[in-house]
């Protein structure tokens, strides 16, 4: 259980004042150029010694992302924000976008001087106005205040801040499609090699990191990588926001330690499972994009990075989809199926072709109208899928699939013996 | 060298290669969908995925830049199995209507299916259906074949630089599109149909024409421009379905321009079959030895001895060289190929060639274009200075009128006078050249068909040298010709100083004064009314203007019908292949003159086709090396003179109509309706 002091997003619900007053108040932009003073091997460093892994899905160590950055490259440097919050079921980055905007704008301003960048893009999602309106208000203000712009916080490190509004693509928030969206071309995402840290914006070296992440740097650096590391678990370290949603009581979002059991982060803030911990069917830990995990692995595994991977799911972006045994698993399922079908950008054959094909299968299993063999057929299309595609949408796709199978297989051959029954009495 | 593992084999690759050249280097094939040499590399397809060790996925070869010590698998079950699944992906929403697509036989995906395809589909949904799109009056389109490999696109912004193609839609609704159903506004639109590598993209003047198995194919040289770009003639029976272009990295790559593919239709309309004769304002049909003798006899009858001769667009060496030979024997030397009064310096063969040769455009890092619209006067030329100044971010300055060309360039004047300045070192322009490292000078015919046409060229050679344009062991000052008849006219001497400077005139005076028999070897751009009171003995395959107002009209074989030699505008020697043989009565020049020789006293020495070309060769030695480039010429041009103001003016109208066989070809007529709104 967190302590209240340990907390890093104070006002991630939105009770105090978001503006820069009270954001002030709750210590943000206080020492920030004594945090710059220290040094750009010093933050990546001081992050890398913390165990920071990127909060936006992938869990990558987020100081070796940062070292990356080439050191004298000769073009300019640019920190781009993936503020494209669009994976189902994750709102974490909104309570910061809208409650503690200036949180992440510090954040911007000490990891984009980490990197020696200049200029930093937030790409919002299009959706979120409100969020969009904060934001730009509160840069705004940072610039009055001179925190950000020439000579920000007085650090004679120049730092320009712009929000750029997307358009409502899932893809978008792929990074290098991101990248594409920003420069003003069609969201599709590119090849690697090139990585953004060797050409991306422009193609100029490129970080893109989450909100979240970003977000989490200037305390980091104030209460030190020790105190951040001292959270959690090793290699699973710091604090967390959860966005648990579904079939519990109270859903919420609540920031929480990195590898916090699931029953106890259900139970202890979100009001438990609707119908008791009994009543609890399946749980996806992690956004649409990660395998489901049933009851039996529910009732005692950790939710870290780590953990969850060990039962062949994930962490993501710690989204805890809940549902209870009313729900029809294989239909919740096509209905994500369904999702990745609709967002894949139609860049490359296996997840053009691919999802689309897989939901179609999908939808007939709903009622059982399919035979045993195509269930195998449907899990080897999913690994058609999966790896070979240029970005990580099409494994995406495939992996909420393969867990139905992995743990919910005996449900679907059921429901094709009784519709071969039917068929029959018919 | 780097070295590379690719199936256990180790082998050496040059740095900056990708892992699917390395192991074309190994002779592994990789099957690819969306992967050109010529275009950028999109990834998309998926096909050529292999695997490389210590990467948990499957690599795609086409994208993935080749390292040092990498070891590539392209033979493992996980290759297959991947390769077998982007099949499977791509079969599942192609139609199965093989047997009436016209890409049959010579389809991608076909061709691949038989090495990764299943035996049956696995897929019960429904196919997906797309609506056609509207491209223009050449490409045709069967949507619902699309396979998203993007080359069309990539192709048009890159190459042809244009933004009319795209594709539109997310997901399964990604569709390749004009996206108002516009026409494709480019004139190399038609390689889209060659890049697809399924039937989306075809011909529409091919449609269900052929099957591509059942055409004779004929390895020939294009003649619609003075570029000689590399051909393939496909032809069933005596008709002309299909032109595709050939690989040559020194010429055109692999492209042709609309013209040279489209305008094929034209060889079947109009065309003369049979020797004419006019009589009471009526053409009657005569046969070949009477019209011959009415030709004698009338040469016999007026000056014999200025006896005319001028060679239009597409006449080869062996005609100009026959006809020539023909009017010395009888005492004449009026003959002249520069139906344009485009003026070069006599005896210098750099003051009428592309000296630099076209490959070498790719280098330059400026180009001064005088005069100029490459994009309608060599299209394929065009691409490649588009080629430099995106990959060179080559500077481009044009004299002349502004058009598109494509890309980029600064309007530097429409009067010629301008080159004064730059010689004068009082032009902006003279900074980017004195950077440049490679600097070329295009001067185009409209530049120097005037009577101050050698002062241009003199002041261009000034210039040249001034900028060091030209140097010791490189020459950048290059004149680009429209006609591929043209430089080999004027390398076997086609011309007689007589028609200098105003070529409309003298030709007028010389025909008022002697009334001479007047050859037109295929000439139609001649101001009609001149010929009066001459006996004009026209020598054509089409029916065009000029056929009109001939007193005899001879007919000849069209380009696919005879073998012949010309001299493009580098100076590179080449020969066409016959496809098929003349239709009608028609019969090759060289024949012609041979007969008409008989009948005076100085015959001409051939008796077949070997040995004019021995003749020729013997007389001309530089002809006997063909398809090679002739080595730098550096001639001094003489001192400049100042620049009189003058507006330049293009002096193609209409790329789709320059030449009889595009002016017969419906194809080309309904082009320049839909692209250019002109009519003729």
């Amino acid at each position: 259980m967190l302590k209240e002091k340990d907390k890093i997003f104070k006002n991630i619900y939105g009770y105090d004042d978001w503006g820069i007053e009270g954001s002030r108040k709750r210590g943000i932009w206080s020492n920030t150029k004594d945090l710059i003073a220290k040094g750009s091997d010093y933050i990546i460093e001081e992050i890398k010694k913390s165990d920071l892994r990127g909060r936006g899905g992938a869990g990558f160590p987020a100081g070796l992302k940062w070292s990356f950055m080439p050191k004298n490259s000769g073009k300019p440097h640019y920190l781009v924000i993936n503020a494209d919050e669009s994976e189902p079921g994750t709102c974490k980055d909104r309570e910061i976008l809208r409650n503690d905007p200036h949180l992440l704008l510090e954040g911007c301003l000490v990891a984009g001087f980490a990197m020696q960048a200049h200029a930093c893009y937030i790409y919002i999602r299009g959706e979120y106005y409100n969020e969009s309106s904060n934001l730009q208000k509160a840069i705004d203000e940072a610039y009055v205040a001179s925190l950000i712009g020439k000579n920000a916080c007085g650090s004679k490190w120049d730092f320009d801040i712009f929000l750029h509004r997307g358009a409502g693509a899932y893809i978008c928030g792929e990074e290098t499609a991101l990248l594409e969206s920003l420069e003003g071309k069609k969201g599709q995402p590119r090849l690697k090699p090139p990585f953004p840290a060797g050409a991306g914006l422009y193609g100029c070296p490129t970080t893109v990191t989450n909100v979240e992440t970003v977000a989490v740097v200037p305390t980091i650096l104030r209460r030190g990588a020790q105190w951040f590391a001292g959270i959690g678990n090793p290699k699973n370290t710091g604090t967390k926001i959860f966005s648990i949603s579904g079939h519990v009581n109270n859903p919420c979002n609540v920031e929480e330690e990195m590898g916090i059991p699931l029953k106890e982060l259900i139970e202890k803030h979100a009001g438990g499972v609707i119908g008791g911990w009994d009543n609890l069917l399946a749980v996806i830990p992690g956004g649409a994009s990660v395998s489901l995990i049933p009851k039996s692995i529910c009732d005692n595994i950790k939710m870290d990075f780590d953990s969850l991977q060990g039962v062949q799911s994930g962490l993501g972006t710690a989204a805890v989809i809940v549902m209870n045994k009313t729900t029809d698993i294989v239909e919740a399922i096509t209905r994500l199926s369904y999702f990745y079908k609709h967002e894949s950008c139609g860049q490359c054959t296996p997840c053009r072709e691919g999802t689309g094909w897989m939901f179609r299968i999908m939808k007939k299993m709903i009622d059982g109208n399919v035979q045993h063999e195509d269930i195998d057929k449907l899990l080897d299309v999913t690994k058609q899928v999966e790896g070979h595609t240029i970005c990580a949408l099409g494994d995406a796709a495939a992996w909420p699939i393969q867990g139905l199978m992995r743990h919910f297989r005996p449900e679907i051959e059921k429901r094709i013996e009784e519709n071969q029954q039917r068929k029959a009495v018919a | 060298m780097p070295k590379i593992t690719i199936d256990n084999r180790e082998i050496e690759f040059e740095n900056g290669m990708t892992v699917m050249q390395a192991c074309e280097l190994a002779n592994v094939e990789i099957p690819r969908f969306c992967y050109h040499d010529k275009l950028s590399i999109a990834g998309n397809c998926r096909m050529c995925l292999v695997e490389m060790e210590k990467s948990p996925k499957p690599i795609a070869s086409c994208a993935m830049p080749a390292g040092e010590g990498m070891v590539i698998k392209t033979n493992t079950d996980l290759v297959k199995s991947a390769r077998r699944g982007v099949m499977e992906f791509l079969l599942i929403n192609h139609p199965l209507d093989c047997p009436i697509c016209d890409q049959g036989g010579e389809c991608d995906l076909q061709d691949q299916a038989l090495h990764y395809g299943f035996d049956k589909s696995r897929y019960e949904e429904n196919k997906r259906a797309v609506n056609n799109k509207h491209m223009g009056p050449l490409v045709g389109t069967i949507m619902t074949r699309c396979i998203h490999c993007t080359r069309c696109v990539r192709f048009s912004t890159e190459v042809a630089g244009v933004d009319d193609l795209g594709m539109l839609g997310r997901g399964e609704n990604a569709e390749i599109t004009t996206y108002l159903e516009k026409t494709i506004k480019s004139e190399l639109s038609g390689n889209v149909i060659d890049l697809c590598p399924v039937g989306a993209l075809t011909s529409k003047p091919y449609e269900f024409k052929a099957r591509p198995w059942e055409l004779k194919k004929t390895e020939t040289i294009d003649v619609f421009d003075a570029m000689g770009s590399s051909i393939r003639i496909d032809s069933l029976g005596k008709t002309v379905l299909r032109v595709l272009p050939r690989l040559n990295e020194e010429i055109n790559e692999e492209w042709i321009n609309d013209k040279s593919r489209f305008a094929i239709d034209g060889l079947t309309k109009q065309r003369l079959d049979k020797p004419f004769m006019r009589k009471n304002s009526k053409f009657q049909i005569v046969d070949w030895n009477t019209a011959l003798s009415i030709i004698v006899t009338e040469i016999n009858n007026r000056n014999k001895n200025k006896t005319l001769a001028l060679s239009g667009k597409l006449t080869d060496i062996e005609t100009l060289y026959s006809a020539k030979s023909f009017l010395n024997s009888i005492g004449s030397s009026s003959y002249d190929c520069r139906y344009d009064n485009a003026q070069f310096i006599e005896n210098q063969r750099d003051s009428y060639i592309f000296n630099s040769s076209i490959q070498k455009i790719d280098d330059a890092d400026a180009i001064l274009i005088i005069g100029s619209n490459p994009r309608w006067e060599a299209t394929v030329l065009n691409a490649r200075i588009r080629k430099a100044y995106i990959h060179n971010n080559c500077k481009i300055g044009l004299i002349g009128k502004a058009i598109d060309l494509t890309y980029t360039y600064k309007h530097l004047s429409n009067n010629i006078d301008y080159l004064n300045d730059i010689l004068n070192d009082q032009s902006d322009f003279c900074t980017v050249l004195k950077k440049a490292k490679k600097p070329l000078i295009i001067i185009g015919t409209s530049a120097i068909n005037f009577s101050d046409g050698k002062d241009i060229l003199k002041v261009c050679a000034e210039i040249a040298k001034k900028y060091q344009i030209t140097n010791h062991n490189f020459n950048g000052l290059n004149i680009l010709q429209q006609d591929i008849s043209r430089v080999g006219a004027l390398d076997i001497g086609f011309y007689n100083n007589f028609f200098d400077l105003d070529y409309k005139n003298s030709l007028k005076q010389h025909i008022q004064n002697y009334k001479p028999v007047v050859f037109l070897l295929g000439l139609d751009e001649i101001d009609l009314s001149i010929l009066q009171d001459s006996f004009v003995v026209y020598l054509g395959h089409h029916g065009d203007a000029t056929a009109n107002i001939a007193d005899i009209i001879l007919p000849i074989p069209a380009f696919p019908e005879k073998t012949s030699t010309f001299v493009n505008m580098e100076g590179r020697v080449m020969q066409t292949t016959k496809s098929y043989n003349p239709i009608g009565e028609s019969k090759e020049e060289w024949k012609i003159f041979r007969a008409l020789s008989d009948q005076f006293e100085n015959k001409l020495n051939f008796n077949n086709l070997n040995e004019l070309r021995q003749e020729i060769i013997t007389k001309f030695i530089f002809l006997k090396e063909i398809n090679s480039l002739p080595s730098v010429l550096l001639s001094k041009f003489g001192l400049p003179v100042k620049i009189k103001n003058r507006e330049l003016e293009y002096n193609i109208k209409n790329f789709y109509m320059t030449d009889s066989i595009s002016r017969s070809s419906v194809t080309m007529a309904k082009c320049s309706k839909e692209i250019l709104d002109k009519v003729a």
